[in-house]
């Protein structure tokens, strides 16, 4: 049988879990630029105008969706990169605790920053 | 069974001469899956001045985007998303087994596209810089 190309391993999870963060960020991502760039424009940014956007719940859960989303598929993404340059071993585990730890503390940033917009969650 | 293409090592960037679409497709979506993760930490980081009090948030973003060499940047960031999303697309289709026979035309089209929404970006991006 010909060689295998791919960083994934055979059965594992994270090569349909990065497809299905795809599918959906690529919905997400597209909607995110257009509000915030082209029909509210980054130079009018408020901190009024983002509370106002993040206390409806719609708005406030699709949001905290991406950041989950968009850390994962961007951390799974650099982590498959590095296997894919031959990581093995010590490193690789390494490098799993470092994106690991890193994805947790940009999350819960993230989080924080959403809370402290809508001024907790907005039920 | 599947068949497999052998392309040789595309780790190997010496011989980018050699290299063809999907390949090139490969490097593209790598480099901008980089940038578009480092921006995600960054843009966090912006963000989050949010924490420290309405005005500090408000602050931050309306000096940043008074900077014209932020809003090339945006244009930049626009043009790396838009690569992503549509090559990312074609990726999604490809391994649905749609287009597997017309994947370099795809990746050019992506090419095309991006340059095109990029470019029409730019007004919007400039808006009230030099003003």
């Amino acid at each position: 049988m010909a060689e295998r190309y791919s960083s994934f391993e055979v059965g594992g999870r994270r090569w349909l879990w990065q497809r299905i963060t795809a599918a959906f960020l690529v919905v997400v991502l597209a909607f995110h630029f257009f509000l915030l760039h082209f029909v509210n424009h980054a130079d009018e940014v408020t901190f009024a105008m983002s509370q106002a956007r993040m206390q409806e719940l719609t708005y406030f859960s699709l949001m905290i969706l991406f950041l989950l989303t968009a850390t994962f598929h961007g951390v799974n993404g650099v982590y498959n990169a590095l296997i894919n340059q031959g990581l093995t071993g010590t490193r690789k585990t390494a490098a799993k605790v470092v994106l690991s730890v890193a994805s947790l503390v940009v999350i819960v940033q993230g989080v924080r920053t959403a809370l402290a917009w809508a001024g907790g969650v907005p039920l | 069974m599947s068949q497999y293409y052998n392309r040789g090592l595309i780790e190997d960037f010496g011989r980018w001469r050699e290299f063809s679409a999907g390949m090139w497709a490969w490097v593209f979506h790598k480099f901008t899956g980089w940038v578009l993760v480092g921006y995600l930490f960054t843009h966090i980081a912006v963000l989050s001045t949010a924490l420290q009090s309405p005005d500090a948030y408000t602050t931050t973003i309306q000096s940043l985007e008074s900077l014209l060499l932020v809003r090339i940047l945006e244009v930049g960031l626009l043009s790396v998303a838009v690569f992503h999303i549509l090559n990312g697309l074609r990726l999604l289709f490809i391994d649905l087994g749609v287009g597997l026979e017309s994947q370099d035309k795809s990746f050019y089209a992506s090419l095309i596209l991006t340059g095109a929404i990029a470019v029409a970006s730019v007004p919007t991006f400039l808006a009230g810089v030099f003003g």
